[in-house]
């Protein structure tokens, strides 16, 4: 029961969902949309799930005192003020338990969860994704070495793509008469990304496409089952 | 009140981008406070979201509207509550329920949505005449992008050794796939420095006023 029974939900569900594709009239039209909205409400509850496995994660290492756990009281500090912010008095569109806050908003310029997310959140996430500048320089020093005519290729790519979309590659061939304004780097960098680029990148689509779609007919055949984990 | 607060937000927001910076020299206590600050706000904007975006619509305030003409919903709130217990690992077989409804309903929808948007839809936006190009710029970027699809493909077939005329295909087809990695990367890096370039005009606009924004 604990494994035959998910296996057949996953299986009836499958089916019903490509069926409904290709008859799209009562009753699989309405079933299947019920089934989506179904989709987003326990879609939602794991959200809800990876919250509470984090807390869980947080309060343990603080319980055993593990390595770096004073850290984790800033984690959990940090998650309980902006979730009761965001559930007090709601968010930039939505109103709270509490209504929308107009007393605060009106001391500190935005409701108490936008106030969070625009002064910290948005700067950690930028910063954080903007530190990734500097490693990508250090990735592509070891992975830019010319020592095969394909890591030419790689580097070449890259070089021309960084130069074209700059205004230094402008003013490099700005000089080029009209009749070799093709060999303008900008219009090379479009060429690459337009052409070799899009077709790398379709063989690789097509690829991974065919692979997803093995996959999910194993999934719905029951064949594979690693989801329904081990005991 | 309103601008004390206004500068305030910017001298926190100056204050979270150096401690990230910060781990640019070494893993230090600055940076470790501000990651961890990090995860649970991005932990709490998510729940929020999901609450105010997905359960209240979708769930809670049909219910409450009409709850005779809404029970139905209350077989995935079960199974939501379901996939909850999975945080109890004498329970935790429970949530292959809710999890095999999401793969089924996943995987159905996978299985559809790459069949024609990755695969059928890929294959005709590649069927192209080259030759009825408008010039011949964009008739050797056609052939080259019909050869490129075609033996990147070939690449990807690993159920024949890659010898004779398939190993020649995806010598080509991995030439192919190095200039879109390349490529890529080129953009990713240009990405990652336009991120940089909006910290530092953050940094001398918004906190030292020194550039105008």
């Amino acid at each position: 029961m604990k494994r035959k029974i998910p296996l057949i939900i996953t299986f009836v569900v499958g089916l019903l969902v490509i069926t409904s594709d290709f008859i799209p009239h009562k009753p699989f039209g309405t079933l299947v949309s019920g089934l989506e909205n179904w989709f987003m409400i326990i879609s939602a509850f794991a959200i809800l799930l990876g919250t509470l496995s984090l807390i869980k994660v947080s309060v343990l290492k603080i319980k055993f005192k593990n390595e770096n756990w004073k850290y984790y009281i800033l984690t959990l500090v940090s998650f309980f003020v902006m979730l009761l912010f965001g559930l007090f008095w709601g968010t930039k569109t939505q109103s709270g338990l509490f209504g929308h806050g107009e007393a605060i908003s009106s001391i500190i310029g935005l409701k108490p969860f936008d106030y969070l997310f625009e002064n910290i959140y948005e700067h950690l996430q930028a910063t954080m994704f903007s530190l990734l500048a500097f490693f990508i320089a250090s990735a592509a020093y070891r992975a830019f070495i010319a020592k095969s005519f394909e890591s030419n290729l790689l580097l070449g790519a890259a070089i021309l793509v960084m130069l074209g979309g700059t205004s230094i590659g402008s003013y490099l061939t700005g000089w080029l008469p009209e009749s070799l304004k093709f060999l303008h780097l900008p219009n090379i960098a479009a060429f690459i990304m337009k052409y070799p680029n899009t077709a790398g990148q379709r063989a690789i689509i097509v690829g991974a496409g065919l692979g997803i779609i093995g996959s999910s007919l194993r999934i719905i055949l029951g064949i594979e089952r690693s989801y329904l984990g081990g005991s | 009140m309103e601008l004390f607060y206004s500068r305030l937000g910017v001298w926190i927001g100056v204050l979270f981008t150096f401690a990230i910076f910060s781990f640019l020299y070494k893993d230090n206590p600055f940076y470790k406070v501000a990651e961890q600050i990090f995860i649970g706000l991005s932990a709490a904007f998510w729940v929020v979201i999901t609450i105010y975006d997905t359960l209240i619509p979708n769930l809670f305030k049909p219910l409450s509207e009409n709850f005779g003409g809404n029970i139905i919903l209350l077989i995935p709130a079960f199974l939501g509550v379901l996939m909850l217990i999975r945080i109890i690992p004498k329970l935790e077989w429970l949530s292959r329920f809710p999890i095999a409804l999401l793969i089924g309903t996943t995987a159905g929808i996978s299985f559809l949505r790459y069949l024609k948007s990755d695969v059928l839809n890929q294959l005709t936006a590649t069927m192209l005449n080259p030759f009825a190009a408008s010039d011949w710029i964009s008739m050797i970027g056609e052939i080259l992008l019909i050869v490129g699809t075609i033996c990147g493909v070939l690449y990807f077939y690993f159920s024949k050794k890659h010898e004779g005329a398939l190993g020649t295909s995806a010598k080509i087809g991995i030439y192919f796939l190095m200039v879109s990695f390349g490529a890529a990367f080129g953009y990713t890096v240009m990405g990652r420095i336009s991120l940089l370039i909006g910290r530092l005009q953050f940094l001398m606009g918004d906190w030292l006023n020194l550039i105008a924004h």
